[in-house]
């Protein structure tokens, strides 16, 4: 005797439990802790940060203790708390400029004004499994150096000195808010660039490597790469003036791309740009190759139908949250619509299996 | 989501609700069009019903009593998680009663039992744009709304019938919205498409990742799209309720063993256990307790 389906309520409480139960493992095995989290998976808690679009990195880490380090599920998390969250207000435009650097690099200028610091980089590791953090043990120290007070300016804008790249235009119009209003195609810089820094880093990645192997090619130099904390400022009505009310970690890349010219304008750089939070350079580059092939219009160039010189594919594929979302809802049931399908190819296999009767 | 006092009632903050309220009355005004509105990030995933989760947390007020289903069902998991989460985050009263219902949550099905005046259907929608697998670019697809030019979709509808002898939409069947909008009901199977022409509820529908909600008011017409000889037609499974004998609701079809032995049984779960307390009885069902 069939007895219609039920017990999801149950089936649903028990799975949490099971879940709850997996992602702690083996109890003999100590817990970690989300401040562990945050101290020594960093770069997973700054990929949760940039892609959540939420500055926390202790709530980061909590995510991604959650989530069993599913940074997917992570951000989920974060996206889904930050939406809560009420808007106090806007702070002052961050000053790049006055980063406290831990890292910069220019691929351009062997040596410029600020140095070229590598900073704590993989780059120039080998990368041979390190057998000795299997076993645990003190780091040893890292030399350091005093901190240098000098200026670190931009490498673009001694590039513009000479009028060899092209100037941004500047304006105190309030950028556009992804979260608080619908994407609507045709985008302006400023969305695009906020929803590629909370885009997934893997599709970035690829969008940006695409345009290397030739979709849309831009000939991009990474003019340079800082990162370090800024201060992060508001401005207080009360007060009529700003205060300083934190300080978060940022990556951000300016490349500099090759421009023939145009019929208006004369052979000169172009420029791409990525900023991201936390340490997260391959994202920040990522992002300035992507937003330098979105530009083709604003400066000219052709569309060669290149997928990352296309705006709408690019930034509404973009978001993770989204896009699993309705990946995986497809394992939701789905029994009445396939049932609708079913009547219909056995309707459409009845007429045709009669015609081809009819027909013999 | 542990300390509950740390949310607004029904989730979304003040302002977030008004905006979408204003979304779905602008909505209400112009039937059928698709308003865009800034859709929030919410704590189950797109493609979930983000979009119905959103517009029932902007209609609910503390006295609502919520009805949530999927596939028809109440007992379905993404409609328990649904409205678990409405419990949790609204404390509304909840129910598996059609008629009880104030507002009543849908994925996939519009129930059975006829909606009255003052209650509120809200539908959950992947893919709001009816001409999105015609045209796959937003910015075509609304120029297409702007000049009312539906030409694609009836060479569409025609293709079906030149290829297959009948148009081969089982369901998401497009409608034609007040002479005006062509609209995506959503995916519910064509066999409900009727259901939604002259209803006495409102019909809110919320697509939360393509940021999009459209409404039917009360007693709108809405045209499923076909041609004068080949007249739409809303089908089902040729059998009546094998639990409760109903001829009329749509059915699910369940595989009863490995020999092809099957059974249909209404996907309106309310519908079939308030028939069967009133004592119908099909073929292969038991009289069920009165109450």
């Amino acid at each position: 005797m069939y007895v219609a389906v039920k017990g999801g309520e149950k089936a649903i409480d028990a799975a949490h439990a099971w879940l709850a139960e997996e992602r702690r493992g083996d109890p003999s095995v100590a817990e970690l802790s989300v401040a562990q989290i945050r101290q020594q998976l960093a770069l997973a808690v700054n990929r949760v940060m940039a892609e959540g679009s939420l500055y926390d990195p202790d709530l980061a880490a909590l995510a991604i203790k959650q989530a069993r380090g599913d940074l997917i599920e992570a951000i989920f998390l974060i996206r889904a708390y930050r939406t809560t969250l009420p808007r106090l207000g806007a702070s002052a435009p961050l000053e790049t400029a006055q980063m406290a650097i831990t890292r910069r690099i220019s691929a351009t200028f062997k040596d410029l004004p600020g140095g070229q610091i590598l900073g704590p980089t993989f780059d120039y590791t080998h990368r041979l499994l390190d057998f000795k953090l299997a076993a645990e043990g003190e780091v040893p120290a890292a030399p350091t150096a005093p901190a240098s007070l000098d200026a670190v300016p931009h490498v673009t804008a001694m590039l513009n000195r000479d009028g060899l790249i092209q100037t941004e235009a500047e304006g105190n119009a309030t950028p556009p808010d992804l979260t608080r209003e619908p994407m609507e195609i045709p985008t302006t810089r400023p969305l695009r660039l906020q929803a590629i820094t909370r885009g997934d880093e893997g599709f970035i990645l690829s969008m940006a490597y695409s345009t290397q192997r030739g979709y849309g090619r831009t000939h991009a130099f990474v003019g340079e790469l800082r990162i370090g904390t800024v201060a992060v400022e508001m401005e207080i009505p009360e007060l009529g003036f700003s205060v300083e009310i934190g300080e978060v970690e940022l990556t951000e890349c300016e490349t500099v791309n090759q421009f023939k010219g145009s019929k208006t304008e004369p052979p000169q750089f172009t420029r791409g740009y990525g900023l991201v939070f936390g340490q997260t350079e391959r994202k920040a580059i990522a992002m300035s190759l992507v937003d330098r092939a979105l530009r083709w219009k604003e400066l000219g160039e052709d569309n060669t139908g290149a997928p990352a010189q296309d705006e709408e594919f690019v930034l509404m594929h973009a978001d993770n949250i989204q896009a699993t979302g309705f990946l995986e809802h497809i394992k939701l049931p789905h029994y009445v619509d396939f049932q609708a399908e079913l009547e219909l190819v056995r309707k459409l296999r009845r007429e045709a299996l009669a015609h081809g009767e009819a027909a013999e | 989501m542990t300390d509950q006092s740390a949310y607004n009632f029904a989730y979304l903050d003040e302002q977030t609700k008004r905006m979408i309220r204003r979304a779905i009355l602008k909505g209400v005004a112009i039937p059928g069009y698709q308003v865009p509105f800034a859709s929030r990030e919410m704590p189950m995933p797109y493609g979930w019903g983000t979009g119905g989760v959103q517009v029932t947390a902007a209609c609910l007020v503390p006295e609502d009593r919520l009805k949530v289903i999927d596939q028809g069902a109440d007992d379905t998991t993404n409609a328990v998680s649904i409205r678990r989460f409405f419990q949790r985050t609204a404390g509304v009263a909840v129910t598996e009663a059609t008629e009880e219902a104030t507002v009543i949550q849908t994925r996939h099905r519009i129930p059975e039992t006829p909606l009255t005046e003052g209650q509120i259907l809200v539908y959950q929608v992947p893919i709001p744009e009816p001409l999105r697998f015609l045209e796959p670019r937003e910015t075509e697809t609304r120029k297409m709304h702007e000049l009312e030019d539906y030409g694609l979709m009836h060479v569409k509808l025609y293709e079906d019938i030149s290829r297959h002898g009948q148009i081969a939409t089982a369901y998401d069947y497009p409608v034609k919205v007040e002479g005006r909008y062509v609209m995506d009901p959503s995916p519910i199977p064509k066999f409900d498409n009727p259901k939604l022409v002259g209803n006495a509820a409102i019909q809110l529908f919320g697509a939360g990742r393509e940021q999009r909600i459209y409404a039917l008011p009360p007693y709108s017409e809405a045209i499923s799209l076909d041609f004068e000889d080949y007249p739409f037609a809303a089908s089902k499974a040729d059998h009546a309720c094998d639990l409760c004998a109903a001829p009329d609701s749509y059915l699910d079809e369940v595989i009863t063993d490995d020999q092809g032995s099957r059974m249909f049984v209404c996907s309106d779960t309310d519908f079939c256990a308030s028939r069967r307390k009133a004592g119908h009885v099909g073929p292969m069902g038991t009289p069920m307790a009165g109450g």
